[in-house]
């Protein structure tokens, strides 16, 4: 079961290395991954110093290309695909259906990973990416239920990767337009969810109004721990309540450690940790928390219990300090 | 360019829903799309009742095509969306990738709803050659894009624009509108029947933004395009999709073209902003 880590830049990659990520993956300083922000990724000459650096400690690396061509711009999408393969990575995420065509036919040998962003949920979608173009693995979505990841393990012709650890999307990944609808950019089209620009924080009295575009997605007191400002994790009143609650999702992230040993029976490869965005510390805090905690399974599967101390040391670089297994839990749902 | 009629996006009641494709059947819209789209667990009207609409509709003379699911979750989903691939006699509207592959895998056309994510014409041109015959333009893609895509080379695909109705932003495994009434989605009681136009969401200083739909987020304003009736026309979209909110939205499909521009709202409940390349919920008058 491989720990796939993120890396923002090449200290997070170094990082996440070292404290036992067994692959690594990035994206390319620009637009044509869904974590384009300022001061993030990576150039074509960092990305072979990178990927130098990640085979040198026998360890993968995974190039992330999920956001969508746009018209006449597809050369920046092609290109990425072109400086991938040149540069020797182990693997690339791609959500595009022409992107996934491209790569299949320019580079077969090349294995391919269905980013969350193509939103592949079921055996249908699964097949017909594995048929077309013979994608090795999928990362699902953070809309199933534990008991439907193992169903479609029993069924699915690819290897499964999910989610184990990071903020959390509620929507439907690559499907969810909040972002572009509040700001005109979303991480199909722009590259981002609720791209900082548009983000303003207020001091209003006792209270932090968060603003998205100009829009009001929170009122907070001013010591109220808050996460990233995302539509989905609001205050709002509704016609009948206008108490404002979190309508949607309160800020936390999922941490799915109490799951890791029903995970490994569905025979998931892969475990996800979120979070490129986020500072080399939080890399190795989780990336150190997630080893120890495989490796404690590994060793003695039957009897694997979580510690307390792994999920305290998790909450702490959790959004809102809390956790929650999310879709994998059907309360939740 | 013709009118189209979206399938119905909330759970009415079964004599409601008969009751408006009773209506549609007497109108002139050329092509209406039908079928739960949302949630699995809504089942006022059974697979056999949408056959039965969806006959009576072709005998009126209507094009018919049968919408399908657009999040599968759970392995019976997929195996009903197969049985509807397979119904012999009408043309489905794909919604996630496994409804395009249960069409392909039985070499069926099919039409792409507005949840495929076709960003690019490489893209849509891989769909039509597995047998797309026209696509729903994503949501939040805009006139510029479209002229772009369409000016590189005539597409042999039929283009559709999401021109009126409240827009469908996205989908979760979650069910907002049971969470908000205090139950728990395998015990939802199909509670969504009494929202139907969804529940409407405001931010704190009485903006509305959302509508909440089931385990779907739509946006709180109505998008209107039909000052844009004579410019999508002349570009070469073919049909422009009514999605119903009410009885009344069958008159707005039906008389689109009579009504035509001057009917276009342009308020705070309305919104235009994608088509212009702008945030989604923003209203401009053009």
């Amino acid at each position: 079961m491989e720990l796939l880590c993120p890396a923002g830049n090449l200290a997070s990659l170094k990082t996440a290395l070292n404290a036992g990520a067994d692959a690594v993956y990035l994206g390319l300083k620009n637009d044509t991954n869904a974590r384009s922000f300022a001061g993030l990724n990576f150039t074509p000459k960092k990305l072979q110093e990178a990927a130098q650096y990640t085979k040198q400690q026998g360890k993968k690396i995974f190039l992330t290309i999920n956001t969508f061509p746009k018209p006449r711009e597809e050369k920046r999408w092609y290109e990425a695909v072109d400086i991938a393969a040149n540069t020797g990575v182990d693997a690339l995420i791609i959500a595009d259906l022409s992107l996934l065509d491209y790569a299949h036919s320019h580079y077969p040998h090349l294995p391919l990973h269905l980013s969350v962003q193509a939103s592949a949920t079921n055996l249908g979608a699964l097949k017909l990416y594995k048929e077309e173009f013979n994608i090795q693995r999928a990362v699902l979505p953070r809309v199933l239920s534990m008991k439907q990841v193992r169903d479609l393990s029993k069924v699915t012709p690819v290897d499964l990767e999910v989610f184990a650890f990071g903020s959390l999307c509620i929507m439907a990944e690559g499907r969810c337009h909040l972002s572009s609808y509040v700001t005109g950019q979303s991480p199909n089209t722009g590259g981002s969810c609720s791209p900082a620009k548009h983000v303003r924080w207020q001091e209003e009295g006792e209270n932090r109004l968060t603003r998205l575009n100009e829009v009001l997605i929170d009122k907070s007191g001013i010591d109220e721990q808050m996460g990233y400002p995302v539509v989905c994790k609001g205050r709002y009143t509704t016609e009948h309540n206008s108490t404002p609650t979190h309508l949607l999702e309160s800020p936390t992230s999922l941490n799915t450690l109490s799951l890791l040993p029903e995970l490994a029976k569905a025979n998931v490869v892969s475990l996800k940790i979120e979070g490129r965005q986020r500072s080399p510390a939080y890399v190795e805090q989780v990336t150190q928390v997630w080893r120890r905690a495989i490796d404690t399974y590994l060793n003695n599967p039957d009897n694997f219990q979580t510690q307390v101390e792994w999920d305290r040391a998790l909450a702490k670089v959790s959004e809102g300090q809390t956790t929650t297994l999310g879709a994998y839990e059907r309360t939740w749902q | 360019m013709k009118a189209s009629l979206g399938p119905i996006l909330y759970c009415w009641p079964k004599e409601k829903v008969i009751e408006f494709y009773t209506q549609v059947a007497s109108s002139q819209i050329p092509l209406v799309y039908l079928g739960e789209t949302i949630c699995s667990r809504r089942r006022e009207l059974k697979f056999s009742d949408y056959m039965d609409l969806a006959h009576m509709l072709r005998n009126s003379g209507k094009e018919v095509v049968l919408s399908t699911l657009a999040l599968l979750e759970a392995p019976s989903e997929y195996t009903e969306l197969k049985k509807q691939v397979e119904n012999g006699e009408f043309i489905i509207e794909a919604n996630d990738m496994g409804a395009v592959q249960a069409a392909k895998e039985n070499k069926l056309p099919f039409i792409c709803g507005p949840t495929i994510n076709n960003y690019n014409l490489a893209s849509l041109k891989t769909l039509h050659r597995w047998g797309m015959q026209r696509f729903v333009m994503p949501v939040e893609l805009s006139k510029h894009w479209l002229n772009t895509v369409i000016s590189v080379e005539k597409p042999e695909f039929e283009i559709e624009v999401f021109g009126h109705g409240f827009l469908p932003l996205a989908l979760s495994a979650r069910c907002f509108t049971a969470r908000q009434k205090g139950l728990v989605k395998d015990k939802c009681q199909t509670i969504c029947i009494e929202n139907p136009k969804g529940l409407l969401a405001q931010t704190q200083e009485s903006q509305p933004l959302l509508r909440l739909n089931g385990i779907q987020t739509q946006s709180a304003a109505c998008i209107d395009l039909t000052s844009e009736l004579s410019s999508m026309s002349e570009m070469g979209v073919n049909y422009f999709r009514v999605s119903p909110s009410s009885i009344s939205s069958i008159e707005k499909a039906d008389k689109l073209f009579e009504l035509g521009s001057q009917t276009a709202q342009v308020d705070d409940t309305h919104c235009n902003g994608y088509w212009h390349q702008q945030a989604g919920f923003n209203h401009l008058k053009i």
